[in-house]
Formats: structure tokens, sequence, C-alpha cells
């Protein structure tokens, strides 16, 4: 795992010590391990020289920023009106059976979140939904279950 | 005021020139002042949703002196039911690029940004692909002008251009007041010209095929062709160039499922439109110009879809002006009292009027537009808010 002073250095690196490098540095971090905790945000505020409040008050702001521990691969399913009519909650339903932990929880082995999220824009192949950055459409209970699978798999 | 027929257009996805950045190379052989002339003479508005005239835009900026200048494009696509700007960063690319190079020929700009919504972050590899071929063909035309992208972070208000802003400078995604418009006073303090992905990609072509042969299409009120992204209860989901003008009856025959009970026009923040109006209501006309055309049949509880959106707006308001975020949330426990039988069904006279309120009050368009569907909504499936 990448030092979160190497990420905050990196950031800096391309855009100056300033305030304009706070998103991307936060970015980073979350890439990195999916969340941004306090001690990071004060690390991030010494680094730009801002307070620490600040800091939090822009990180909270944003739904792709999360300051509480998610697990490694996060599931954002797409609540918007068209996924909801195409069986949304059907596919929500099946991750929470699948992944035995309700919406907005992780799993005990840190593997998995459950969230979910406003438009994917992906209206026209729904119900759809994101694992990290990675689109998945037209789901379905048997589709989930494929899916989370794989992740299973992967991660082993 | 004429109509159209439901036409499919191939402009905007129509193949690139053979010779990368053609339309850029020709565009650059003409005056600075003949480029937004063109773009002016086209009629194009704005796809982004509010509609402003994009040559006026940018003539504007072109006048404004500056150092450094800024050119966004706007790829925060967040309306619920719009995805057409995706479609076209994943297959034309070049073409919204190109617009954007052809803008900061016209305008002496020199830094690009393309604001991606993080949702779209799978798209950045074959993005910067492409931004590689642009800076190679830029270099060769002598264009100094340079591309980056910058990811959002999840935040539907950073669509808005000032909030937009707002958060390339690290801050909290809160619009600001305007004026000063970003023209002016935008990135950092430079002046920064914000187009949609949609509005850059059709100024390329409009420079491709001419204005006299783009404004053919389309009718008096509304020039040209535009791309509508359809879904809900239709056989025919996706994305379609169509020309502007249509009568949502004609819309309704092609793209609906034979038992449409009502068409919501302009995405969440446009305006529902119920079966009893789609003789006389036209696609467009007073409504945004987003495209976000969702289809709703006569299976669909509306107080659902009223709730679904509701929801949408409390959560994404920033909270910054209290009528939008005390007001969406009141909206949103209004109905579900109505619904419940906890308050008088009169109730929803006062809910419309705070929408109202709404619309006068907030700072910017998210708040101001909530009693677009709302209204629309309540109005029209009275019943189904009851029982
Ligand atoms: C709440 C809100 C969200 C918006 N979201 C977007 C968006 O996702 N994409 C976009 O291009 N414009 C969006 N806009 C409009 C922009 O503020 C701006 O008008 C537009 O980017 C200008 O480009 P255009 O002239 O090419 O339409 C939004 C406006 C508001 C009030
Ligand atoms: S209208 Fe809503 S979203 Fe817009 S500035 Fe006010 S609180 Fe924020």
């Amino acid at each position: 795992m990448a030092e979160i002073a190497e990420i905050i250095n990196d950031k800096i690196k391309h855009f100056g010590r300033e305030r304009v490098a706070l998103l991307p540095i936060l970015q980073g971090i979350v890439k990195e391990k999916n969340f941004v905790n306090n001690q990071d945000m004060v690390q991030i505020a010494e680094a730009l020289d801002i307070s620490a409040a600040d800091v939090f008050g822009t990180a909270s702001f944003y739904s792709f920023i999360d300051h509480v521990e998610r697990g490694k691969y996060v599931i954002r399913v797409c609540k918007s009106i068209t996924c909801e009519m195409k069986g949304k909650h059907k596919v929500l339903q099946a991750l929470e059976d699948e992944l035995r932990i309700k919406l907005g929880e992780t799993t005990h082995d840190k593997k998995f979140s459950l969230l979910q999220s406003n438009c994917l824009g992906l209206c026209d192949q729904g119900p759809a939904m994101l694992i990290n950055e990675e689109a998945y459409t037209h789901l379905n209970p048997v589709k989930v279950h494929e899916i989370i699978n794989h992740f299973r798999n992967l991660s082993k | 005021m004429s109509t159209k027929q439901v036409n499919r257009a191939d402009i905007i996805f129509s193949p690139y020139s053979v010779a990368p950045y053609e339309i850029l190379r020709l565009s650059m052989q003409k005056t600075k002042p003949e480029v937004i002339e063109e773009i002016t003479e086209s009629g194009l508005r704005g796809r982004g949703g509010a509609g402003f005239l994009t040559g006026l835009k940018w003539k504007f900026f072109a006048n404004t002196d500056g150092d450094e200048k800024y050119i966004i494009c706007n790829a925060d696509e967040g309306e619920p039911g719009t995805f057409k700007d995706r479609k076209l960063l994943v297959e034309v690319p070049r073409k919204v690029i190109s617009g954007m190079a052809i803008a900061a020929y016209a305008c002496n700009a020199t830094k690009g940004v393309i604001y991606l919504r993080a949702e779209y972050n799978n798209l950045i590899p074959a993005l910067k692909k492409e931004l590689d071929i642009f800076d190679e063909h830029a270099k060769k035309f002598g264009l100094k002008f340079k591309i980056e992208i910058f990811s959002g972070a999840g935040a539907y208000v950073c669509g808005e251009e000032t909030a937009l802003i707002e958060s390339m400078e690290g801050q909290r995604g809160e619009p600001r007041n305007k004026p000063p418009f970003p023209i002016q006073n935008g990135y950092l303090g430079k002046p920064t010209l914000v187009n949609n992905v949609e509005t850059f990609a059709t100024a390329s072509m409009v420079c491709r095929y001419g204005a006299s042969t783009y404004k053919t299409y389309g009718t008096s009120d509304q020039r040209g062709s535009k791309l509508f992204s359809i879904s809900g209860d239709s056989p025919k989901e996706g994305v379609f160039e169509l020309e502007l003008g249509m009568k949502i009856s004609d819309f309704v025959e092609e793209f609906g499922d034979g038992d449409t009970k009502a068409v919501q026009v302009g995405g969440v923040a446009g305006f529902c439109i119920p079966r009893k109006q789609f003789e006389t209501a036209i696609v467009g006309e007073g409504n945004t110009t987003g495209g976000a055309t969702m289809i709703f049949n006569s299976t669909r509880s509306m107080y659902n879809v009223l709730h679904n959106y509701l929801d949408f707006f409390a959560e994404e308001s920033c909270g910054q002006c209290t009528p939008c975020r005390v007001g969406t949330q009141q909206l949103l426990k209004g109905i579900e009292a109505v619904k419940s039988g906890t308050k008088p069904v009169e109730y929803l006279d006062d809910l419309i009027k705070l929408s109202k309120t709404m619309q006068i009050t907030s700072k910017c368009g998210l708040g101001q537009s909530v009693t677009n569907s709302f209204t629309s909504i309540v109005q029209n499936f009275k019943e189904e808010m009851i029982y």
C-alpha cells in the first residue's frame, strides 16, 4: 500500500501546494484504500496548510469520498427511477442475501460494502451498479450471484 | 408554430473525418471571428440544460481579456435519465475535443479541462489515449492548448457551472452567486468558458457541415438536431439523435410501448407531461434542453415516481440556501403525509405553493427547478398522490 504521504506529495508535485490539490489528494487516498480517515485528513491539512476541519468539510460533501471505513469492493447500486422500475429492489435484495449484510454495511472480512447511488448514467441498461469503478448492467439475482462470486475468487 | 415529425438525424455520430482533427485544422484557416460567426449563425443552444446561445457565449468569452483563459467541458452528467454525454465520450470523444479546441482557437484560451463525473472514471484510460492523439495534432497545427481531465467526486450539484469550478478549486461544490459569470470570473478567477459535452461535439459538427446546413434541421423555434436519452417503459431505450420540434404525441408513438401514461421531459428538473397534453406539448419547448426523456406506462405509480425524484433532490441539495435545503425535505415529508392520511388533500396546494416559493428564492437551478416536476405531477396525477 502506498504511503499516504507519498500520495500527498505526488499530487502536490502536479497541482502545487495549493487548495486545488485537495480533491485529487482525497481521491488518490480513496483509490488506495477506499476511505479517508481522520489521521489522513490531519496529514493533508498540514501539507496544504489549511485547517483539518476544512478538509473534513470538503471531503464530507462528496459521496465518493468516504470517511468511514469501506470494504475492498464498494458496490453502488443505482437508485434512480428507471433502475427502480426495472427491478432494482430484487437486485438489492439479492446482494443483501448474497453478502449477508444490509444496505450501508460492510462485510466482516472487509471485502464488500453495499451502498446506493444516484443516477449512474446507465438508465437504458438498468438495473445497474458500480463495483469500484466498473459498471455492471442489466442485473438480475442470478447475475448478482455470479458477479459476487467472481470478486470473492479474485481476492482469495 | 411549426412542428416536425420524429426524424432521425445522423450528424453527431457521423464517422470521423479520415485525417484526425481535420475540422480543427480547417477551422484554424478561418479568422477567429468567422468561426464564432458560424456558431452564432447555426442558432446552436447549450445542451447542458439552460439552453444559452453558444455563439453568443463564445463571443463574450473571446472578448474577455486574460493572460490565462480556461475552457471547461462539463461532463458531470448527473441528471437522472441522462446518458448521452457518456455515449459521446465513449464513441466520438474526438468530436468533443475538437469542439473544445476550436473554441480555444477562436477565443484565445490555452487551458482546457474535462470535468468528468466520478461515476465515469472507467472512461479515463480511453480518453487519455485520445488526448495524446490530440496533443500531437495540436502541436502540428500550432495550437497551444492543453487539456486535462479532472475527476468529480459524486455530487449532482457540481454539474452547475459555478459549483463545478468550486469543486475544481478544492472546495465544497456550492454554487456561487451570478454575476459574475464564469466568463469573467471563473476557475481561479480567470475567464472560463463552460460548455456541455454535446455542445462541444455539435459545435465541431457545425464547423464541418456549415451553419446553413445545420439550420435546415429543426424548426424556427428550435434549430438543429439533438441527442435524446430515452429510458423507462420503451422498447427502444438508448440515445437517439432527433430533429428538434417534435410533438410529444409523435414521440410517444415512436418510442412508447403503446401504453404510455406520462413522459418526463428534460430529466427530473424538467416537466412531467401527462397523456392529455401529448397532442399539444412539444419536446424541448419551454422545458430544458438536456434531452432526458423517461417514459412511464400505466402500470407505474406516479406517487413512487415523485417520491423518487424528491428523495434525489433532498439528497443532492448542497444545503447552502434554506428554501432548497428545507423545502426539498418538506415536500418529501409532505407527500408522505398526504398519502398516509395524516394531512388533508388540500395540503398538496400548500406544497405546490412552497415549491413555487423555492423557484423564486433558491440560489441555483437545483432548488429553482424542483417545482417543474413537482407541480406537473401533483396537478396531473392528484388521485395517485392521495390513494
Ligand atoms: C443543479 C444543476 C446541475 C447541472 N448539471 C449539468 C451537467 O451535468 N452537465 C452540464 O453540461 N450542465 C449542467 N448544468 C448546467 C450548467 O450550469 C451550465 O449551464 C452548462 O454546463 C453550460 O453549458 P451549455 O451552455 O453548453 O449548456 C447544471 C445546472 C444545474 C443548476
Ligand atoms: S438551490 Fe439548493 S443546490 Fe442550489 S445553492 Fe441553494 S441549496 Fe444549493
